[in-house]
């Protein structure tokens, strides 16, 4: 009786910046899968020139963009946010970052052009765009999550499209390994990167409705960070399994 | 004319006869694929002998709709257009149409009273500005639409910035105003998102541009969507200030960080009145019109268009905007409006087993907001059904639905049927936007327009929402059983 109240402190970078790819029904997915089970949520949105409390946090998301507004994400991320970003995540806090969020956490993007933005560096990675001619990895994704601590992982499904090819360095630990589509680079069968608690891939879709394994995983993870152990109760999924279920019959078809 | 070309023409009549001939669609591209593949000029060899030339309209939405419009216009004035069918609208699409035209010797029929009307693919206005050298290119909009396809938005501003160049000098844009990415188009000195000093492009500002816009206020939502795109100024890169917005990144814009603004266009519609009541079975078309007052430097005029959805009040001013740029007078602009019927799965409306049904494409997320907004302007509760497929002509990548606003229809739903390649996730969509009602899946086009129908009481009305290859398949079975024609029949 009379436990405490669960919560759950969301933390959106740059919603209006970085949205490209339907990245609003992750944030939509944490926080209904949360209320099913009465954990109380709260979503702050940070976007250019705003600061983040490394400590007001449970969870941070960070989507995609195209290059431009991805430039000027880079900069914030640099003078403004970069500093608090690394200690949250030192210090556990669980962060989802996609597509051009994911190549921002990295050490260093190359756009097509040649250009070099840098990265956060909070995972060991960097990101090639190989030109403007260069095919881009388009197409439907099924990948195995890497097994922790634990957990068993299981598939993530989604669809990508990015010019970059990632390179993951000898610190970096992949998230998944594609089964089918490109992930990474389209080469070494790596797909995203994990650092601590903070989780990098390129997959959309959205991609936590319709993984909700992998989205309460994270959210164990978030409510851990504060001490909160307790399980999360099932609900109803089916109709996120049967979507899920549905995702795994597509191949990467990439064009 | 030279033999390739005659070969071509040949070629290409022949493949349309057979293709007509199995019912395959019309063989609207089939024939026009064949003769381009002998003669790649052919579609501009063709559109040359045209005496009044052509005028391209391109965009993300509201292609189709505004050249329906552009050529009824044309008709009224005593013009014959030529245009391509909705869904045809790569080269081949052109080249087809202008060969069912065409006779056996290589001529148009009755060319020197005729003009080309030709809704363009995004992606194909380079090649399309190139051959055919159009005296106006409309440019409706520009939003996320397979991304999978076309990769970023940016990409295709870059993509357009460079068809320009090919355009004749004595030719005229025609710009949404309120459109930031549009009207960027018309900036002078030719700034690019490449080079924004523009210093690369020579001097390009004796384009000529004609703009047109919303300037009736009263009709914006003022909260800006989701799927907003533009929302940062294209120069500076600060994020742009709206004193009205209509849908999107549709509106009255203007950048804090650089002096770039909307500004007041020269077709434009004045007063905008949105059908709100009831569209009841039977009812003449006034009943259901949209009241608007259009503004041009030639004069003005007060007109019902008998379209719904503020979209079409803009697709209705991007259309007389390039009828004042083509120089066809305002009384014909003003009867095409009047009369003007809707496009190939856009609001057409079907009778069946005494329900009215009327078919919307919804195709991204700007495009189905819209398509919401208008159906729930209606009162009372409704009966709907939605497909989502991902085929290449869909877009393969459906993560636009989490950024579509299904939440409008929450509390009005009283029956949904959900089908399509994607159903399964449309269904999870569906369940994040807490309907009154649950959703009843239905496997299979045919099985889904029955149960959707069946759901309706007879005397009401069942919107169908689709995606473009499903949009097909329900049109070709709605025409099976009610009385539209197929669409390779309409002019």
């Amino acid at each position: 009786m009379n436990a405490p109240t669960r919560r759950l402190r969301i933390a959106h970078l740059y919603p209006r910046l970085m949205n490209i790819y339907g990245d609003r029904g992750n944030i939509l997915c944490l926080t209904r899968r949360c209320r099913a089970r009465g954990i109380d949520v709260e979503v702050t949105e940070l976007g250019l020139v705003e600061r983040l409390d490394p400590k007001a946090h449970d969870l941070i998301f960070i989507g995609g963009a195209q290059d431009r507004e991805q430039r000027r994400v880079a900069e914030d991320l640099r003078t403004v946010k970069g500093e608090a970003l690394r200690e949250a995540v030192e210090s556990g806090v669980v962060a989802l970052a996609v597509c051009g969020g994911y190549q921002l956490f990295g050490k260093l993007y190359r756009e097509s052009s040649g250009a070099e933005l840098q990265g956060l560096g909070l995972f060991d990675l960097w990101t090639e765009h190989p030109g403007p001619d260069a095919e881009r990895l388009v197409g439907n994704v099924v990948a195995e999550l890497e097994p922790d601590n634990g957990w068993r992982g299981g598939t993530l499904v989604g669809f990508e499209n990015h010019g970059g090819r990632t390179h993951l360095g000898p610190q970096a630990q992949p998230l998944a390994r594609v089964r089918s589509g490109a992930g990474n680079n389209g080469r070494d069968g790596t797909e995203g990167a994990r650092y601590k608690n903070a989780f990098g891939t390129y997959l959309h879709g959205s991609l936590l409705p319709k993984n909700p394994r992998f989205a309460d995983r994270l959210i164990a993870l978030a409510l851990a960070h504060h001490g909160d152990d307790r399980e999360l109760g099932t609900i109803d999924d089916r109709l996120e399994e049967a979507a899920h279920r549905a995702a795994l019959r597509l191949t990467g078809r990439r064009r | 004319m030279n033999p390739r070309t005659w070969a071509a023409i040949a070629a290409g009549r022949l493949a349309g006869a057979s293709s007509r001939a199995l019912r395959r669609g019309g063989g609207t591209a089939i024939a026009g694929a064949v003769a381009q593949n002998i003669d790649p000029a052919l579609a501009g060899t063709l559109t040359r002998q045209l005496g009044h030339g052509c005028a391209l309209v391109t965009g993300t939405n509201g292609k189709t709709t505004t050249a329906r419009m552009l050529a009824q216009i044309a008709r009224e004035a005593g013009l014959e257009p030529l245009a391509n069918p909705s869904g045809s609208n790569l080269m081949r699409g052109v080249a087809a149409a202008l060969l069912g035209e065409t006779d056996v010797l290589g001529n148009i029929q009755a060319a020197a009273n005729r003009i080309g009307i030709f809704e363009v693919d995004e992606a194909v206005l380079p090649q399309a500005t190139r051959e055919l050298q159009p005296r106006a290119i409309i440019f409706t909009n520009l939003f996320r639409d397979q991304l999978d396809r076309y990769g970023e938005a940016d990409a295709i501003v870059a993509l357009w910035q460079r068809a320009l160049r090919d355009l004749p000098e004595n030719s005229t844009l025609v710009l949404n105003a309120d459109d930031p990415a549009i009207a960027s188009l018309g900036d002078p000195a030719g700034a690019s998102l490449d080079d924004p000093s523009g210093a690369s492009l020579g001097d390009s500002s004796a384009r000529r541009a004609l703009t047109y816009g919303i300037e009736d206020t009263s009709v914006a939502t003022n909260e800006l969507e989701h799927a907003s795109d533009y929302r940062f100024c294209l120069s500076c890169g600060e994020e742009l200030a709206y004193s009205a917005n209509f849908y999107g990144h549709i509106g009255h814009w203007r950048c804090p960080g650089c002096d770039r603004a909307r500004r007041t266009p020269d077709v434009r519609a004045t007063a905008v009145e949105l059908a709100t009541g009831e569209m009841p079975t039977g009812e003449p078309p006034a009943e259901r019109a949209t009241a608007v007052g259009i503004a041009t430097p030639e004069g003005e005029m007060r007109i019902e268009l008998p379209l719904a959805g503020l979209y079409n009040v803009e697709n209705a001013v991007a259309a007389a905007a390039g009828a004042v740029a083509l120089g066809l007078p305002l009384d014909a602009i003003e009867r095409a409006l009047r009369s003007i019927q809707p496009a190939f799965g856009r609001q057409e409306r079907f009778q069946i087993d005494g329900r009215e049904v009327v078919i919307l494409l919804g195709k991204n997320p700007t495009g189905l907001n819209q398509v919401l907004r208008t159906i729930t302007a209606n009162s009372g509760g409704l009966h709907l059904l939605f497909f989502l497929n991902d085929g290449i002509a869909d877009g393969r990548d459906i993560s636009w639905i989490w950024d579509s606003d299904y939440e409008l229809i929450a509390e009005r739903a009283q029956s949904v049927v959900v089908s399509g390649t994607r159903v399964d996730e449309l269904a999870l969509r569906l369940k994040y936007a807490d309907l009154a009602v649950e959703p009843q899946v239905a496997a299979g086009t045919a099985a889904a327009l029955d149960a959707a129908i069946a759901q309706t009481p007879p005397g009401e009305t069942l919107y169908i929402v689709p995606t473009y290859t499903a949009m097909l398949e329900v049109r070709e079975l709605l025409a099976k059983r009610g009385k539209r024609r197929p669409f390779w029949e309409e002019r």
